[in-house]
């Protein structure tokens, strides 16, 4: 993007003069980024210096000058250009502080309990120190694997007929609406639905690993509909248009230009997806229960998961709470390398699937 | 085939072996189990109900699964309500639960358990603290009266004269106090507001309560969100399992003429000044806890936990387990684990007694 | 069924079977939302109409469901719109930058690390935010109290712990804060490069450009991806459960201890101990929310089919 914006040199050039009549007038380059480094340099002492939290405003101020310059020597399109700048920069530090102290605090509390110990033991039998989050790990794996296979196609394919199939149709307005509402059900309703759907096949005080993928695919769809038709919208007509000419039939075309146009952004919703429902808590405890050992079974028994067994070492830690709580950072954190995983993968996926353009 | 799908199938076939070269074996610790049993007992058991249980319980599934290494026993500590209500319907076998079973409940279990009594029985008896966050002021003492007072919202700064009273040796600070209670429904709020009903003589309005029924001032959830709650203010005061004030102030309560301390010790001694609720089955110990008692060294704010399971199961082994279970979870090492491991008050050795005969009704 | 034809193959030639099971397994799938949803419903119906019409001595909070439920609405309301106001202006400025103005590089490294947040389980960030945000505050609550406190929103007495509903609110808003930006910033890269370079050739400023070329053509994914958060912010449990000190009550003083509870918050926290026709009542509060979501997002569908001429696939 960046090179766009600079003014291309062109080899004739005439002489300053001119060239500053046929521009306007303009802040020398040093200034915004000079500014720019003296505001991140106060905002860092700010933050992690002595002096105090409020040097952050000061250091804002600093960042200031440059629309007000601007507004004196480049006039008001200019200088409301650079506020902009500031303000949409200013949003992005905002949003790094609390963005920034959370993974802070998850990584240097959950980092020193992190061994091949946490790995490769589960709960069982272990009171007080060590034991691990195998059985969680595997778990929240298997479970969220799980709703993602159930979740995807039908998410996906619902995008695809609300886009490709349902326009104008009364069916796809229903959808489209009812995928908004259900993005509104809370967590624990997604929970017990999921439990009372169950007692009817199982029985009462049914626990099984696949009744938390189905609670966890309830508040999942929403996100991957939604996500993947926003970005089947974005795929221009003219391509669609283009392959229709060609002879090619309309589903051909979804699946080899629509879908591979669009794939970036749907790998993103999927993953954002995945993220979304990965750390749930309550409807797996309701569904899923909590048990110490390792289950590999998505059909029979009680399964744990990292968010389950984080929510209850938090919340009963025994005592001395000390180990519990580490073990709770531990697999937040472990929580956190999943999801980062999952979306290298996803970042990899749509860098050799996506057909190659100017991005 | 082309490039790309082979490339796809490529990345899907390692992302399976992934997931099933991971999932092929099992935890490190679990793979000595299953050897050689030194019992014979065998399966699972599944349980379910309260979360103040729940530390404690973990307790006990590292004693009993040790001793029974081809046994796992699981419990969800999704609360007392949904713990009684699924065993009641009979999705599991025991039922851990803050309050014994109410005459309806009771006549669902006759049902649940094919016409035999309940065994419901404590197993865990935790002291509740007084905690608070009072820079510079050490050893609290407090009546029930000011307590009441103080929870109810009528005393509202720390020089007020009924603390002062309680304290005369105390350099009391003219800062407010901020009571902080359970946001969440608990056994604990319970037994609390139980106690102030019982003692405070009127200061406290409310009755006891599972829900904390003033509107307004501080409300955290679970104890451990109280005890935070507690830290991070100056001035606050609030209630939680002792075993988890960590390092904060806890207040000595007066009981008759003497203030007693939230130990293990003296909670465990308000079981013997307990009366067991009448006019109920022989199998089902409900306590009444005797919270106006003074008698010296008794702390009589705790909270009792119970174990709910049947006399008869329609499957033998699973009677077997249950019996098993409970047998040791009332055993002198079963009590002992849960007091290392989560404060509980040990119950004493004539209370087990009675106990244990309750437990060997079933079959 | 046989009536839709696509509208976009005029052509006579007769429909292909590859075509007919594409189709056929896009309406099964948009029919199974349909289905889960029904079920979803029925299921809230069906459980929580006991629980609407219990009389206040069969429920444990002792009042008819109206005036139970009522603080309870307020209280998500004022939580998840206080959360949204700050969420996404922020969410697009941050965007914004990592889709415009940020160099290349650090933009993918900036998104992944903005991704990654949207995983981090609610428990977290409960737990930061009793321990770490609401601490921060309490000296900004008591400023706001003796500064400002003649506004009704400020008028105290601040909070000795920071647990209020505003730190709630904020906690919220940095939950949803990576889902909004995550879905804006896809949408912001997928202008038409040729629309951007056209204003830019016209001689407008970058941000001139962004208004022009970025911002119609993104309208309708920056409210869809609205939704999605306000979705979030409203059905989230345990972090406002933990961080909020919830009373119950209809209060627009956001700095106090004093604050309402929200309906997913107060599910959590009184779920677990319910019993008989008091689960009723919070499976029939569950469904208060879901009719809530239903107007929220009927009311930004009206918003956004008024829009709709920008859309790259109209």
């Amino acid at each position: 993007m960046t090179s766009t914006m600079q003014s291309p040199t062109s080899s004739p050039t005439p002489s300053p003069e001119i060239a500053q009549s046929l521009r306007g007038r303009s802040l020398p380059t040093w200034a915004p980024k000079a500014f720019g480094a003296a505001a991140v340099a106060l905002a860092l002492v700010g933050v992690f210096g002595p002096v105090g939290f409020w040097l952050v405003f000061v250091a804002w101020l600093v960042a200031a000058v440059i629309p007000l310059w601007s507004m004196i020597v480049e006039g008001r399109r200019k200088a409301t250009d650079r506020f902009v700048t500031l303000l949409v920069t200013t949003a992005f530090v905002i949003a790094l502080f609390p963005l920034g102290s959370i993974l802070t605090t998850v990584v240097s509390r959950g980092a020193p309990v992190l061994g091949s110990e946490f790995f490769t033991y589960s709960m069982r039998n272990i009171v007080g120190e060590g034991g691990g989050i195998y059985h969680a790990l595997m778990g929240t794996l298997l479970i969220t694997a799980a709703a993602a296979a159930i979740s995807v196609p039908i998410g996906l394919f619902t995008a695809i007929y609300l886009i490709e199939y349902g326009e104008g149709k009364r069916l796809a307005r229903w959808i489209r609406f009812l995928v908004d509402v259900m993005t509104g059900i809370p967590s624990i309703v997604a929970g017990l639905f999921a439990y009372a759907l169950f007692v009817i096949f199982f029985g009462p005080g049914v626990r099984m690993g696949i009744g938390g993928a189905v609670a966890l695919s309830v508040l999942m769809i929403p996100v991957v509909v939604r996500s993947c038709e926003e970005m089947l919208k974005l795929v221009p007509n003219e391509l669609r248009e283009a392959s229709y000419a060609l002879g090619v039939p309309k589903w051909r075309t979804i699946v080899k230009v629509v879908l591979p146009t669009a794939l970036a952004g749907i790998v993103t919703g999927v993953t954002l997806a995945v993220a979304r429902v990965i750390g749930e808590t309550a409807p797996l405890l309701i569904i899923a229960g909590l048990t110490d050992s390792v289950n590999f079974n998505l059909f029979d028994g009680r399964m744990a998961t990292l968010p389950v067994f984080t929510y209850f070492s938090i919340i009963t830690p025994g005592v001395p709470p000390g180990p519990s709580i580490e073990r709770a950072w531990g697999a937040a954190l472990v929580l956190l390398i999943i999801v980062m995983l999952l979306n290298l993968a996803a970042r990899l996926v749509s860098y050799f699937f996506s057909p190659k353009g100017e991005r | 085939m082309n490039r790309k799908s082979m490339r796809k199938a490529a990345a899907l076939g390692a992302g399976a072996a992934l997931v099933f070269g991971l999932s092929a074996c099992g935890a490190e610790n679990e793979a000595g189990d299953g050897g050689e049993s030194s019992s014979d007992l065998s399966g699972t058991l599944n349980g379910a109900g309260a979360s103040s249980q729940q530390a404690a319980v973990s307790a006990w599934q590292q004693g009993f699964q040790t001793a029974n290494s081809d046994v796992t026993v699981n419990y969800d500590p999704i609360g007392s309500g949904g713990g009684r209500e699924q065993f009641l319907e009979g999705g599991t076998s025991f039922a851990g639960s803050d309050a014994y079973l109410d005459d309806d409940e009771l006549t669902q279990a006759k049902e649940r358990c094919n016409d035999s009594d309940v065994v419901s029985i404590p197993v865990y008896v935790s002291p509740i603290a007084v905690i608070y966050n009072l820079p510079g002021v050490e050893d609290l003492q407090l009546s029930p009266q000011t307590i009441g007072a103080i929870f109810e919202g009528t005393i509202t700064t720390w020089n007020d004269p009924a603390i002062a009273e309680d304290n005369p040796d105390a350099e009391l600070p003219d800062s407010p106090i901020t009571p902080v209670h359970r946001s969440d429904d608990s056994g604990t709020t319970e037994n609390f507001t139980e106690y102030l009903e019982a003692t405070s003589e009127g200061s406290w309005t409310a009755g006891a309560v599972e829900t904390w029924p003033i509107q307004g001032g501080e409300a955290a959830n679970g104890t451990s969100g109280v005890v935070a709650a507690v830290e991070s203010g100056e001035g606050t005061i609030g209630y939680a399992d002792a075993s988890q004030a960590g390092d904060l102030g806890k207040v000595a309560v007066k009981v008759g003429e003497e203030y007693v301390a939230p130990t293990e010790e003296a909670a465990a001694r308000v079981l013997d000044t307990a009366e067991q609720v009448e006019g109920r089955a022989e199998t089902d110990i409900a306590l009444h806890i005797d919270r106006t008692t003074t008698e010296s060294g008794v702390y009589p704010i705790v909270l009792a936990s119970y174990q709910i399971a049947c006399q008869t199961y329609e499957d033998s082994a699973e009677a077997e387990l249950v019996k098993a279970w409970l047998t040791y979870v009332v055993s002198e090492d079963g009590q002992q684990a849960a007091a290392e491991s989560a404060g509980s008050a040990p119950l004493s050795d004539d209370f087990r007694e009675k106990v244990q005969a309750a437990i060997d009704t079933i079959s | 069924m046989t009536s839709i034809q696509s509208t976009a193959r005029k052509r006579s030639t007769p429909t292909r079977p590859g075509d007919r099971i594409f189709r056929g397994t896009s309406v099964a799938a948009a029919l199974t939302i349909l289905a889960t949803l029904a079920g979803v419903a029925l299921f809230l119906t069906v459980e929580g109409i006991p629980g609407v019409l219990a009389s206040p001595d069969e429920v444990k909070h002792g009042t008819t469901f109206i005036d139970y439920v009522v603080p309870l609405v307020f209280g998500t309301l004022l939580a998840a719109v206080l959360a949204l106001a700050m969420a996404i202006p922020v969410a697009i400025g941050v965007a914004l930058y990592i889709s415009h103005y940020a160099p290349r590089r650090l933009a993918a490294t900036l998104g992944y690390v903005i991704d990654l947040l949207a995983a981090v389980p609610s428990v977290v960030y409960g737990v930061w935010g009793i321990s770490f945000l609401a601490t921060a505050l309490v000296p900004v609550y008591g400023w706001l109290e003796r500064t400002l406190g003649f506004i009704p929103l400020f008028a105290g007495p601040a909070s000795a712990t920071g647990r209020t509903i505003l730190t709630a609110s904020i906690v919220l808003a940095v939950m949803v804060l990576p889902v909004i930006t995550a879905l804006c910033r896809e949408i912001f890269l997928q202008t038409p490069r040729l629309h951007e370079e056209a204003a830019l050739a016209l001689g407008a400023t970058r941000w001139e450009m962004a208004k022009l070329a970025i911002f119609p053509y993104a309208r309708s994914g920056i409210i869809s991806a609205s939704m999605l958060g306000l979705g979030r912010a409203l059905g989230e449990t345990m972090a406002v459960a933990m961080v909020l000190s919830a009373s119950g009550v209809i209060t627009v003083n956001l700095i106090s201890s004093t604050n309402p509870s929200t309906i997913a918050a107060n599910i959590a926290l009184t779920f677990n101990e319910a019993t008989g026709l008091t689960v009723n009542a919070l499976i029939a509060s569950g469904l208060v929310l879901f009719l809530l979501t239903f107007l929220v997002n009927f009311a930004a569908r009206a918003i956004v089919e008024r829009r709709k001429d920008f859309s790259g696939a109209n």
